[in-house]
């Protein structure tokens, strides 16, 4: 039986991990390839690592974190921020990237989905979706780091991505992201019993008991940063609690 | 450990995680396509890029069908990851009408419904007992496509998802993974290693 995985985030911004809400007031956390390798270390099941900058600065990921990275890793790389087309994803891939997360290029063009799958393999088109909520309920989609509100509705934009070609969704509540209150339940089950590809819930993580409640809610892996970035706790130890819960989880 | 690993590159592969884990082994990695190159050399990896037709069309083009068909059936070492093992097999439902390599008996299905697909994640693996590679453990796995049941005269580890699965086979020196062993941490890198160790040119394991 496949296990529910727990996913470290490396927020990237100019070779260092980062991470603040809603990428304001960032502190620094550390060298990526070093939190890679500690994380590892711990149990985490994946990697992923998001470059911050690279959306509204105009900026490409830096392949040689991705390198120095993979160098040191022997579990899967996500990758993702500012892959705009499938020559992105080839460099990133070719660099050491296991998968590619692609947000605000697929909103505009699916078809980028499309072909990053067609190319290099289903299991290497990431979705990134960023939803907010809505106040007449449902949740749109919002592109270019919360900046841009698209109109789009969440769940119907995330069934057409998976017939696109995503092998994966990295589903992030941008209302949660970075408060530390718990994921945004109502948004994982609602895109979980959407689609067939596997979630990852990511916002919002404060504690293993919220990641219980995501795996309860429908998601099959969850993502945080910050309460693994300062020490505050081990993947391993998030585990082993969820574990005690009866939540299947790989030993360390 | 020293020692050579021929990568055969199919043209759209992300070789980079399976040429890292070598790299960490000790293992002297180098990449090709050539026919020759892929008959003579002391190990040769089938990567798992792509879908089992682009896969086969790659092999087909390259002349690479007979040769990795002869080194199977002539016990030299070989390993193959994810696609990899599926174009051993004869056909897959991902490219109906399209022909494996054919050394392993067998059709290569779709997960059934009541699962996610593509199965992400870690699995748990059960070796058999008197396997000379594999090991009971978590592997992780990235497909949409397996094969069911364990072919005639292989050695298979099994997984579940949605029903029995083949996670890996390994007969003489020949090992192909369902899962991605290079991603499969510490359990993953120590399966590699016995795979190198055993099938080192003059060494113990031949």
């Amino acid at each position: 039986m496949l296990t529910k995985r727990v996913i470290p985030c490396l927020d990237v911004r100019d070779g260092r991990v980062v991470k603040g809400v809603r990428f304001q007031g960032l502190r620094d956390a550390g060298d990526p390839a070093e939190r890679a390798a500690a994380y590892e270390a711990q149990g985490a099941d994946e990697l992923v690592l998001l470059d911050v900058s690279a959306t509204p600065q105009g900026r490409r990921t830096t392949l040689e974190t991705v390198a120095s990275v993979r160098a040191v890793l022997s579990i899967p790389l996500t990758v993702g921020g500012g892959v705009r087309d499938v020559e992105d994803a080839g460099r990133l891939l070719e660099a050491g990237a296991d998968k590619v997360g692609v947000n605000t290029a697929a909103v505009a063009d699916p078809d980028v989905l499309t072909r990053i799958a067609g190319r290099f393999g289903r299991q290497c088109a990431i979705l990134a979706l960023d939803a907010a909520g809505l106040p007449a309920g449902g949740w749109e989609v919002v592109t270019r780091s919360g900046t841009l509100r698209t109109g789009l509705d969440a769940v119907a934009w995330a069934r057409r991505a998976a017939d696109a070609g995503a092998g994966e969704i990295l589903l992030t509540s941008w209302d949660r992201d970075g408060t530390r209150q718990g994921y945004d339940l109502a948004l994982i089950a609602a895109i979980a019993g959407a689609v067939d590809v596997p979630i990852i819930a990511s916002g919002g993580a404060d504690s293993a008991p919220h990641m219980r409640d995501a795996f309860r809610a429908g998601a099959d892996a969850v993502l945080a940063a910050s309460i693994f970035h300062y020490g505050e706790t081990t993947v391993g130890q998030v585990k082993a609690w969820l574990a005690a819960q009866g939540i299947e989880v790989r030993p360390e | 450990m020293t020692g050579d690993v021929l990568i055969v590159t199919t043209g759209v592969a992300n070789l980079a995680s399976i040429r890292a884990a070598f790299g960490r082994l000790g293992m002297s990695v180098r990449l090709g396509d050539d026919p020759g190159q892929v008959r003579d050399a002391e190990r040769v990896v089938v990567p798992g890029v792509g879908s089992f037709g682009a896969a086969m069309a790659r092999l087909e083009a390259l002349g690479l069908v007979p040769v990795l068909r002869d080194r199977v059936a002539a016990d030299l070492p070989t390993l193959a990851v994810c696609v990899g093992l599926q174009v051993l097999c004869a056909s897959s439902d991902e490219s109906p009408g399209v022909a494996g390599i054919g050394v392993v008996p067998g059709a290569v299905r779709r997960f059934g419904e009541g699962v996610r697909v593509p199965q992400f994640g870690w699995n748990r693996v059960q070796a058999p007992p008197d396997a000379r590679f594999l090991q009971s453990g978590f592997a992780y796995f990235a497909n949409s496509y397996r094969l069911q049941a364990a072919p005639a005269d292989w050695l298979a580890a099994t997984s579940e998802h949605g029903g029995p699965f083949v996670a890996a086979l390994e007969r003489g020196r020949v090992l192909a993974c369902q899962f991605h062993p290079e991603l499969s941490g510490n359990w993953g890198l120590s399966l590699l290693e016995r795979w190198g160790r055993a099938t080192a040119r003059g060494g113990a394991g031949c």
